[in-house]
């Protein structure tokens, strides 16, 4: 079984790539892209770490971890879904998904 | 095997980072959301080998199916005609990526000094998808209509906040004009 400390750095390098995705990208949409990674390499950790828990620990017949990382996936979706709609709502008004051209939100 | 690394959790790891770079890298809009889900395929492939084959296929369901379309839907949206003539990285590109490198930093210095020793994998939790559904139903049904509540929420509000509005609309224009 491959460690668990494998795991955790692969999860810390998507973190990494989608923090640097929404800190230096400058398309809203791209932005959004890194924050969806990052939520996703939290998720990793919490499947790495439900997996790799001892049996003392686990409650709920094991499922606790499982399930945070299912909610975690379904709050994730309705993030992107929202973000994407106000992206295309600022699109719509201002012809413009640069960042550095999104200086006010007053339609 | 590798220091007890499988090879297929090599080839999935360099495939999920891979994708995330070249997602943080490529000028092409369209391409960038395509390596993202390379990146969500070999997420869910890491959840397969954890063996949590629920959230693997709910990854591969949510992510691929859902958000990745989603992605491409806004980036078809939202697209003048071909590419842009701005750049593609702000001006403080430096400062975002010393940040991300020192987060990579930190997080790896806190997992190299907790795991020293392989920690034994116990054995896999027998976790069916009906245990996870009883789960729902029983343990965790208040989490599960608060996530529906919110989904529903999330849904509509990004569906009115996306929609066009009308240019002049009649009450409004009255209410507007009586003030």
């Amino acid at each position: 079984m491959t460690p668990l400390a494998a795991f955790l750095v692969v999860a810390a390098l998507v973190f990494a790539i989608g923090l640097a995705i929404a800190l230096t990208r400058r398309n809203a949409i791209l932005v959004l892209i890194g924050i969806e990674l990052m939520l996703n390499a939290a998720n990793l950790n919490l499947i790495a770490f439900w997996r790799f828990s001892p049996h003392a620990n686990r409650h709920n017949d094991g499922l606790t971890g499982m399930m945070f990382a299912i909610f975690s996936i379904a709050v994730a979706a309705a993030e992107a879904a929202v973000g994407l709609g106000l992206v295309i709502a600022y699109h719509r008004h201002t012809k413009t998904t640069d960042l550095d051209a999104m200086t006010r939100m007053k339609g | 095997m590798i220091f007890g690394i499988s090879i297929a959790f090599l080839l999935t790891a360099i495939l999920t980072v891979l994708g995330a770079l070249a997602a943080a890298l490529l000028k092409n809009l369209v391409h960038c959301a395509l390596s993202l889900t390379v990146t969500f395929a070999g997420l869910a492939l890491l959840y397969l080998q954890l063996g949590a084959q629920f959230a693997g296929f709910s990854q591969i369901l949510v992510y691929i199916g859902a958000v990745a379309i989603l992605v491409v839907f806004a980036i078809l949206l939202t697209r003048g005609a071909g590419i842009p003539e701005y750049r593609d990285f702000s001006s403080s590109w430096l400062a975002g990526l010393v940040i991300a490198a020192a987060v990579f930093a930190l997080l790896g210095w806190a997992v190299a000094r907790s795991f020293p020793a392989n920690i034994a994998a116990s054995a896999a939790p027998a976790v069916t998808v009906q245990s996870i559904g009883a789960a729902l139903m029983s343990t965790y049904v208040l989490p599960l209509e608060i996530v529906a509540v919110l989904l529903t929420v999330a849904l509509i509000g990004a569906v009115i906040v996306a929609m066009p509005e009308s240019r002049t609309p009649k009450s409004g224009a009255e209410a507007s004009g009586g003030k």
